[in-house]
């Protein structure tokens, strides 16, 4: 057994009752050995109406654990029937990776949304990583906030896999639908020239609009800015409020343009604050 | 009060009308599958159907507060093209076990052919191979032949009357299926069906047992208004309130809850994963703010 496998079958046994349990081992037993794919599909439809939707209760060892065997992989807000239905994925026999991607090609273009939380959750754990990529991107087109989520936020694969063209829609809807940032996970390895000129077109359009521009939005902008940039950071930090501020600065203090450290200079507590690691995008992001 | 509209095709309806709806105090609809007024002509267009009942239509119903469930079927008038109906056939395993599918339908007769009565036959089995109840629509014509037929074949297959729901009733059907022991709905829509005076008149004689009324607004010109509207009216003849709250919700509620996949508990304490949900999604509100709760809103449109 894989150590995902374990780690699922762990948790989902001090989680659900022996009869529920009875019931997914022996439908992974059937899907294992190569039974109908009708079993497959009717096992995981059903998933909830044997294992319920309760929230798996993991310790911080066991969240150690999930990052230990994948870094990045975050099962700490799964229910029982998303671990379940992961289950029954890694049991469907992988060999032929065609074969494979048919059955989830299925299952994907018939499920509802919970089924497609569990899916797009479940990437970073199934085998034939790289042959996902297309499915990854069409999760992030979803309109249902919650699938959309499943793919982009607490899930390794997008940094993972993802060419910076999705990557980049990704982040971008992210912040156009209200998602924390901070819960991309590699968020600020993924930055880009791109993305950065992206993100600063959109806070103009916010602007034009009179609309807010959530501070988080900064982050992966410092890096790359262009003087064009450092002068909308320029607007922030005269304009903005503490928050803003805050993130203002610490796009400056990224940067490696004489301008944008000329900039932070005239705003010495936050300078400062940032030198001494009193402010950082961690603890920006907890407030 | 709070009410159930049990049958009702919101694909055919705006999001406005679930604004609407959600303020005349209904909780939670059920979307039977059904025909979309032409047919369709591939199967993968039943798969589309299927999908949007199980998925973007129950999105965008919560995103107003209102729970959606629905039934999952081939209906009798497609039924007649064989061809498309033996593909029909093989998806529907795929969407019958899934979350807050609460029957098979809807299905039963149109012009109770032969085509028709194969593939009812063969949804009955499934229902009973998957433990489900069923969702009986009864024709527009001939109507009292094919409502009798249609329990006639459940009990053939092997099905307790309490787990099937006999649709669309009138006056002349009522007693039958009553007295068989089945589930009788009726459906307020204007012009045909039942009328919402009549439909006092049917509560004041027959009491509320087993009574169940929806209002199947679709396309047609139909009012998704029709159950709380209904249940106005009762009130306003002297219907006692307690057989006005059966059968516009508590019924609706007893019948469809014995597949364990509705329940009271999903409107009134949504999980915490509902409330992540609600208004947080981004097309279902057309650039308009999340925060829209009353139509009065809707005063000054900027």
């Amino acid at each position: 057994m894989s150590k995902v496998n374990k780690l699922l079958h762990h948790w989902l046994l001090k989680s659900v009752s022996e009869k529920a349990f009875a019931w997914l081992e022996h439908k992974q037993a059937q899907i294992s050995s190569g039974a109908a794919e009708r079993v497959f599909f009717t096992a995981f439809s059903a998933v909830p109406r044997y294992l319920g939707k309760q929230d798996l209760q993991l310790t911080f060892q066991d969240l150690e654990a999930a990052e230990d065997v994948i870094p990045g992989w975050y099962p700490g807000n799964w229910s029982v029937d998303q671990a379940g239905r992961t289950l029954l994925l890694l049991a469907l026999p992988h060999d032929d990776a065609q074969g494979y991607v048919r059955s989830l090609d299925q299952v994907f273009s018939t499920a509802d949304m919970g089924e497609l939380v569990a899916l797009y959750q479940s990437l970073p754990l199934l085998p034939h990583s790289e042959l996902h990529r297309q499915r990854a991107a069409e999760g992030i087109r979803s309109n249902m906030s919650n699938v959309f989520q499943a793919i982009a936020l607490r899930n390794p694969y997008p940094a993972n896999y993802l060419d910076n063209a999705a990557w980049n829609q990704m982040v971008l809807k992210a912040v156009f639908v209200g998602s924390p940032l901070h819960l991309i996970w590699g968020l600020d390895r993924r930055a880009n020239p791109e993305l950065a000129k992206m993100l600063a077109d959109y806070a103009h359009e916010r602007w034009a609009a009179k609309r807010s521009v959530t501070p988080e939005l900064w982050r992966p902008v410092g890096r790359f800015a262009d003087s064009a940039i450092v002068t909308d950071l320029e607007k922030v930090l005269a304009n903005g409020d503490t928050a803003e501020q805050e993130a203002a600065a610490l796009a400056c203090a990224e940067s490696p343009l004489p301008q944008a450290q000329a900039l932070l200079s005239r705003y010495p507590d936050l300078q400062s604050s940032i030198q001494q690691g009193n402010l950082t995008w961690n603890n920006f992001s907890r407030k | 009060m709070m009410y159930i509209d049990p049958h009702i095709h919101m694909c055919s309806r705006t999001t406005y009308d679930y604004l609407v709806m959600r303020e005349y105090g209904i909780v939670a609809v059920i979307e039977p599958a059904f025909w979309l007024g032409q047919p369709r002509t591939n199967a993968g267009s039943f798969k589309d159907y299927f999908s949007s009942l199980v998925g973007w239509e129950r999105f965008r119903a919560s995103q107003f507060g209102i729970q959606h469930y629905c039934t999952i079927g081939l209906n009798p008038k497609e039924a007649n093209n064989e061809a498309l109906a033996t593909e029909v056939m093989e998806l529907l395993p795929l969407y019958a076990c899934k979350e807050g599918v609460v029957a098979i339908g809807e299905i039963g007769y149109d012009d109770m052919t032969e085509a028709e009565d194969k593939y009812f036959c063969q949804q009955l089995e499934l229902a009973k191979e998957l433990d489900m109840l069923v969702l009986i629509h009864t024709p527009h014509r001939n109507k009292k032949a094919g409502a009798i037929q249609s329990m006639e074949r459940c009990i053939e297959y092997g099905l307790d009357p309490s787990q099937v729901v006999i649709d669309h009733n009138n006056e002349e059907t009522v007693e039958e299926v009553l007295g068989r022991g089945f589930w009788a709905a009726f459906t307020i829509y204007p012009q045909t069906k039942m009328g919402n005076a009549r439909m006092v008149e049917v509560v004041r004689k027959y009491g509320c047992d087993r009574i169940i009324v929806d209002s199947s607004a679709d396309w047609g010109i139909s009012d998704p208004l029709a159950v709380p509207k209904t249940a106005q009216l009762m009130l306003d003849r002297g219907i006692p309130e307690e057989h006005v709250r059966a059968v516009c919700y508590e019924n609706a509620l007893a019948a469809y809850s014995q597949t364990g996949q509705m329940k009271a508990s999903d409107w009134l304490n949504p999980q915490s994963i509902d409330q992540r949900q609600l208004f947080s999604g981004n097309s279902v509100l057309r650039g308009q703010e999340p925060g829209i709760k009353s139509v009065s809103d809707f005063v000054l449109i900027e």
